[in-house]
């Protein structure tokens, strides 16, 4: 701006297109005046004037430890929490009718189901992955929510009940409780145990040694029929998995069937319903049940 | 404008205006300069005329446009033209676009882009001078602020005057229409994207979406700062097409041009001075071209970046030159190549005189040869491109509507886990489906496998007993999501990944649509 006070005329006029220049020079290079505009130029200052504002109103200036959080008090958490709040009383409608109808009602209605399983799935990915996998394809010794097969059942109150209460959970008066006796403490001998692997191998229709599984089943009958039933079909109501099918928890060799009679291994869920709360277990109800395998 | 028009009366007198264009001196001036007030004159003539055309059509496409209805059925709305941003639908007359068929809309902005390439190369930026939104509205500003503080000279006059009553009601009378102009431009806008009238009355009752007012606000904002205070501020600074011009035009483009072979010598007085021995050109220096342009610059410092080729100036001496008996076109569309071509006749050679004598009859007018405006600028390897690559977007773009899917279907296999193996040793794969019904009416879609045998699907809300296909209602206009179970039985299973398809059909106008997919089994 000092040049507006300079006389004009000591300006070098170029040549070629006969304007001033603004007497700035690189290595003989000059600048050409060509005036920018007035309003530009308060258009500026009001940019400078507008950045310093923002700072006083919204966090910025660094501080040892912290930053000044600006006198509007903002935070983008601020910003999310009214977003989530504003989002639940939005589906206000839809969390109350979960709340009071029944796991069948909400898996019945059309517009209900699928919110129920998108709020399920979210709760799954935060709370289950951990043991059930990602995809709840479980793993060995975590069971697989895809499939059919379902210790302790596998319709939708089966499955609120279990999630509710758990399995195994000691905080829970009322959590789902079995234990299958451990064969190798002393109630079986080694070859018995052998030769109960093979009928039930048998059962399963796998490859088995016929001798071995025609002693195995009287062992069988006298020891294990109690609770796995006459031919191996389980019982969901003990929790005593089905040893007839394709699908083992904890694997379904031999040695893996010896190792799982004479010293058993028994899984343990927490019950769900005071962490999560009654509507979060039935979205996570229907979303397990829509899994592929529900009954 | 090049055939010989006899003055039907005496020459008049010609009086000259006084003014300066604002680019005039390059001179001394400051780093930062403030804006110079600018006050056009009225013009009156053919390019005039066809502005005012333009300026009524374009406005009236803008304004208008979104109160057309156009009958969809119960299913969809009946707006003719509708961005319906909520369901992301885009809705032109009898077509509907969705997200994924958007490549119409970025055909048509190619098909834009090479039209304002094909119109530059052919008649310079006739795109600012008669369709850009700027040039409009400036325009129809420029008809209120003369409509109550008249024209050129009455404006000056009220500028320069101090601040009585009268000044202020005109002042704020302007203003105030102004303003109106700016919240009907601004409230247009916001018509496209929902339903006109509703939102009209939503508007009116403050019961419209915040962004709504917000959008009318900015608009109105913009409309009144670029239309009213900024105008040619915008075309200089803030434009960038401008700049892009001087890689559109070549030689052939028309631009509007002083044609300085025959105006030059300039001057006034040109009696005396021929009775002087001096010999004059054309012009008489009178600025009335200076006075008209909406820009305020000097035609006849050459083709510049502030010139937006409005042609006001045309009509400016065209007027003058008939008053004066003259052929007209002193200013007028040429081309590079035919103003070469007449500047070389109009020279003398070796020196680069111009020299009136090789330009003028004895009587004044243009000797015939030199060349002016012909259609045959058209007809050039550049245009016959730009044209032909428009024209085949345009058709294949009309090909692709005529010939596109209402009914489509997108699937996604499940990837964790990629199958399942079920207790009675058959293998499950999970996919997610979603079905399309682009058309705005209910369809029941039959969903179903072709191949992959023994392979079975089930669809948790839709079918308790596993089947090859089975029937889905989908809701008119609307995308249907499901998640489908394909289960092969243990002694069919294949050895291998397989390939199978889904296939969509609606029986009622046999559209069908297919997707390829893969069923995965265990390795052992």
């Amino acid at each position: 701006m000092s040049t507006e006070n300079r006389d004009p005329h000591d300006r070098e006029v170029d040549d070629v297109t006969g304007t001033e220049t603004t007497g700035h020079e690189w290595d003989g290079i000059k600048e050409l005046n060509t005036p920018m505009p007035r309003w530009w130029l308060w258009t500026f200052y009001a940019t400078i004037a507008f950045s310093l504002v923002y700072t006083i109103l919204y966090p910025a200036w660094p501080l040892v430890n912290t930053a000044t959080t600006g006198l509007l008090n903002w935070s983008s958490r601020g910003d999310l929490s009214v977003a989530m709040a504003a989002q639940t009383e939005a589906n206000a409608d839809r969390f109350n009718a979960i709340e009071t109808k029944s796991i069948e009602e909400i898996a019945n209605d059309d517009q209900l189901r699928p919110f129920a399983i998108a709020g399920g799935r979210a709760a799954f990915k935060v709370n289950c992955v951990q043991c059930h996998g990602a995809g709840a394809e479980g793993g060995a010794g975590y069971p697989n929510l895809n499939d059919d097969v379902w210790l302790w059942g596998g319709t939708l109150e089966a499955i609120q009940t279990t999630l509710n209460h758990g399995i195994r959970y000691e905080q829970d008066d009322d959590t789902r409780i079995s234990e299958m006796p451990a064969y190798g403490d002393g109630i079986l001998e080694n070859d018995e145990i052998r030769d109960v692997a093979w009928y039930v191998r048998k059962l399963s229709g796998q490859e088995f040694d016929a001798e071995a599984a025609e002693r195995g089943e009287v062992t069988y009958v006298d020891n294990c029929a109690a609770c796995h039933a006459d031919n191996g079909e389980g019982m969901d109501d003990l929790g005593a998995p089905a040893l007839n099918d394709a699908l083992w928890l904890y694997g379904g060799s031999h040695e893996e069937i010896v190792s799982q009679v004479r010293q058993p291994k028994h899984g343990v869920m927490p019950g769900w319903l005071d962490r999560l709360g009654d509507t979060t277990v039935k979205q996570l109800t229907v979303y397990v049940h829509s899994l592929g395998g529900g009954e | 404008m090049s055939s010989v028009s006899e003055p039907t009366r005496p020459p008049q007198e010609v009086g000259r205006h006084d003014v300066e264009p604002v680019n005039a001196d390059p001179s001394d001036k400051p780093l930062y300069e403030g804006r110079k007030k600018i006050f056009p004159k009225r013009a009156n003539g053919r390019f005039r005329q066809l502005k005012w055309i333009i300026m009524a059509v374009t406005l009236g496409i803008y304004y208008l446009t979104p109160w057309l209805r156009w009958d969809r059925g119960e299913y969809a709305p009946d707006q003719a033209v509708l961005i319906d941003m909520a369901n992301r639908r885009f809705y032109f007359f009898m077509v509907e676009i969705w997200p994924q068929e958007f490549f119409f809309v970025a055909g048509l902005l190619v098909m834009a882009g090479i039209g304002l390439f094909l119109v530059t190369s052919i008649a310079g930026r006739a795109w600012c001078g008669y369709t850009c939104p700027q040039t409009v509205w400036t325009d129809l500003f420029l008809v209120i602020e003369r409509f109550i503080e008249g024209d050129r000279n009455a404006r000056i006059r009220l500028e320069d005057a101090p601040w009585t009553f009268g000044k202020i009601a005109k002042r704020v009378s302007k203003h105030a229409i102004w303003i109106v102009i700016a919240v009907a431009t601004g409230g247009a806008w916001i018509f496209y994207f929902a339903d006109a009238p509703t939102l009209a009355d939503q508007f009116i009752h403050g019961e419209a979406p915040t962004v709504a007012y917000m959008t009318v606000a900015v608009l109105t904002a913009t409309t009144y700062v670029f239309g009213g205070l900024m105008r040619e501020q915008v075309c200089i600074y803030m434009c960038p097409w401008p700049r892009i011009q001087a890689a559109m035009l070549d030689e052939e483009s028309l631009t509007v041009t002083y044609n300085d072979w025959r105006g030059e010598p300039r001057g006034r007085g040109k009696k005396r001075k021929a009775a002087a021995g001096v010999k004059t050109g054309d012009c008489v220096d009178c600025n009335a071209c200076v006075v008209v342009c909406p820009m305020g610059i000097d035609i006849r410092d050459g083709q510049q970046m502030a010139c937006i080729t409005c042609a006001l100036c045309i009509d400016a001496c065209d007027d003058v030159m008939d008053k004066l008996g003259r052929d007209r076109g002193l200013i007028s569309y040429a081309t590079l190549a035919d103003y070469n071509t007449n500047m070389a006749m109009a020279t003398e050679p070796g020196t680069g005189r111009i020299d009136p004598d090789r330009v003028h009859t004895d009587d004044g007018h243009v000797k015939e040869g030199f060349r002016n405006f012909r259609w045959a600028h058209l007809l050039r390897p550049r245009t016959f491109i730009y044209t032909g690559l428009w024209a085949a977007i345009g058709i294949a773009m009309l090909f692709a509507l005529g010939l596109r899917d209402r009914l489509e279907v997108n699937v996604l296999h499940d990837r964790n886990p990629v199958f399942t193996r079920l207790s009675d040793g058959s293998v499950q794969n999970g996919y997610t489906i979603k079905i399309l019904n682009m058309k705005p009416e209910p369809r029941t879609i039959r969903l179903g496998i072709e191949g992959l045998e023994g392979g079975t699907i089930s669809v948790n809300e839709i079918n308790d007993e596993p089947a090859r296909s089975v029937a889905v209602p989908v809701d008119p206009d609307k995308l249907r999501q499901l998640k489908v179970y394909v289960t092969v039985p243990r002694d069919q299973l294949p050895d291998e990944t397989a390939r199978f398809t889904f296939s969509v059909d609606d029986q009622t106008d046999q559209e069908h649509d297919e997707y390829r997919a893969r069923f995965e089994v265990p390795e052992d």
